[in-house]
């Protein structure tokens, strides 16, 4: 564990702030853009309202969605056990501080104790490393979006086309449900846990950042072209922009399956990481690799 | 930009127009999952719901609400997605005559049929434009059912020129959703 300059809690409480007020600057871009392109009254309409609300949000230091989500931490680098303790206790502490919306409860009796903790809380990815860091990242997650999470069992001989025909079909299937115009999350190969935690991380790479695997580049940019010629548009409701950006992580998997999974994010894809040295901590919001 | 106000009488909701944009003045409550379910297995078991729920103006919203000396300030609150409500809001639209639903991703068939037939309206807020919206909402005048949670809480809201919101639902049967579903290029 890398000496702390602060106590893990309060960069976590940080992170949380700056992910949930402030839109990472390449979805915002990305607005910008699609706005600029877009003909479609309604769906102009829907996109100012959607910018006009972020800057809102980092202004005046509020969640810019009420849905502050699940927040699901990616740690990498040097760490020790008493980093889980100190996460939960930073959360605890920024639900109470931002505020964030209490969204925990237990599956059966609903029960919320109001502090975004409890049985499984808070979701934590850990890789250690050599470096000589600790970064811990936060995507907080909406279940509006989340809740339209697909995980395909494909045959093998569906192939390339299959992937993509499963992935347009799961994101024009939630139509106006997760908020787009948000990043496709797709996750291909491993086993079935696997596919759906890569289609989640996946999403932490920025949009103006290309896939290093030239066929996953261009299968992102095909699903791209034909997710943005469908006619959903922003919030359902028709138009031009119904995603940001694809984003695709693969994995080898079984010879005798293709596992595809999709995690959907609204236009709300929140991210911020803290890169924690001995001389201070660097926050940002481009992401882990 | 059009405005309309509570009350809203069978007849301004019938006036509206798929793919209007208008504001909202008025009262208004919020429900989500836990709210329907809990009106109407009171109203099934001819108990007595909050009155303000009847001829309402329904925002499908778990906001976030912050203490504020003897009340609550709303921090956000951006519209949910309504299909959740899909299989409640028929009897709800019926028993409690809905006069107009607010929030995201539009709903079923079956929501439209019974929103034709008493007259309401679905209006589609933009999702996750929480922080806009809140500055349309001047007061919280109460709180029911705290014990459900914050988001799932019945908040009583003052609105003022609260928006922009879209048409997408209209009282006859109309659907943008529909429309786009329809001419989807897949
Ligand atoms: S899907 Fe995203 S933007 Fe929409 S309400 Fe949920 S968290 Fe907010």
């Amino acid at each position: 564990m890398i000496k702390m300059p602060e106590s893990t809690e309060d960069v976590v409480v940080k992170l949380l702030r700056l992910a949930n007020t402030k839109l990472p600057a390449d979805v915002g871009w990305a607005l910008e853009a699609a706005a600029g392109w877009e003909s479609d009254p309604t769906a102009y309409s829907q996109l100012g309202a959607i910018m006009d609300n972020s800057r809102k949000a980092e202004f005046l230091g509020r969640p810019m969605c009420q849905d502050t989500g699940l927040p699901v931490f990616y740690v990498r680098g040097k760490f020790d056990s008493s980093l889980a303790g100190e996460i939960s206790r930073g959360l605890a502490r920024a639900t109470q501080e931002i505020p964030l919306r209490p969204n925990t409860v237990d599956p059966i009796t609903r029960e919320n104790h109001g502090d975004n903790l409890g049985g499984g809380m808070p979701i934590i990815h850990y890789k250690p490393t050599d470096d000589p860091f600790t970064e811990i990242s936060v995507l907080p997650k909406g279940a509006g979006s989340e809740n339209m999470t697909r995980l395909g069992m494909l045959d093998p001989a569906e192939g390339v086309e299959g992937v993509k025909r499963f992935a347009v079909d799961a994101v024009l299937d939630a139509g106006g449900r997760p908020c787009p115009p948000g990043i496709v999350g797709i996750g291909i190969g491993g086993t079935s846990d696997l596919c759906v935690a890569m289609a989640k991380e996946a999403l932490l790479r920025p949009v103006d950042v290309p896939n290093e695997d030239p066929a996953l580049d261009r299968l992102e940019q095909d699903i791209f072209v034909a997710l943005n010629s469908s006619g959903l548009g922003p919030m359902g409701l028709g138009g031009s922009t119904t995603v940001l950006g694809v984003r695709i992580r693969s994995a080898y998997c079984h010879t005798a399956s293709l596992p595809v999974a999709v995690n959907i994010s609204c236009w709300a894809t929140r991210r911020a990481t803290a890169r924690i040295t001995a001389e201070g901590v660097e926050y940002h919001q481009g992401a882990a690799p | 930009m059009k405005v309309i106000g509570s009350p809203l009488g069978e007849r301004d909701i019938r006036s509206l127009k798929l793919g209007e944009q208008v504001l909202f003045n008025g009262d208004m409550i919020t429900g989500r999952d836990e709210m329907h379910i809990r009106a109407l297995s009171l109203a099934r078991g001819g108990g007595d719901v909050p009155r303000e729920i009847l001829g309402s103006v329904l925002f499908h919203c778990g906001p976030i609400m912050r203490r504020s000396g003897e009340g609550w300030e709303v921090v956000a609150a951006g519209p949910t997605t309504s299909s959740r409500m899909d299989s409640l809001e028929p009897e709800m639209i019926s028993r409690f005559g809905i006069r107009a639903i607010i929030g995201k991703g539009g709903m079923s068939r079956e929501v439209s049929e019974a929103m034709a037939a008493t007259g309401c309206v679905y209006l589609a807020a933009t999702g996750g434009a929480a922080v806009s919206l809140a500055e349309g909402i001047k007061k919280v005048t109460g709180v029911e059912w705290e014990d459900l949670g914050m988001a799932e809480a019945m908040w009583k809201l003052k609105a003022e020129r609260f928006g922009p919101l879209t048409v997408a639902m209209d009282s006859s049967g109309g659907s943008l959703y529909e429309n786009v579903r329809l001419s989807l290029r897949r």
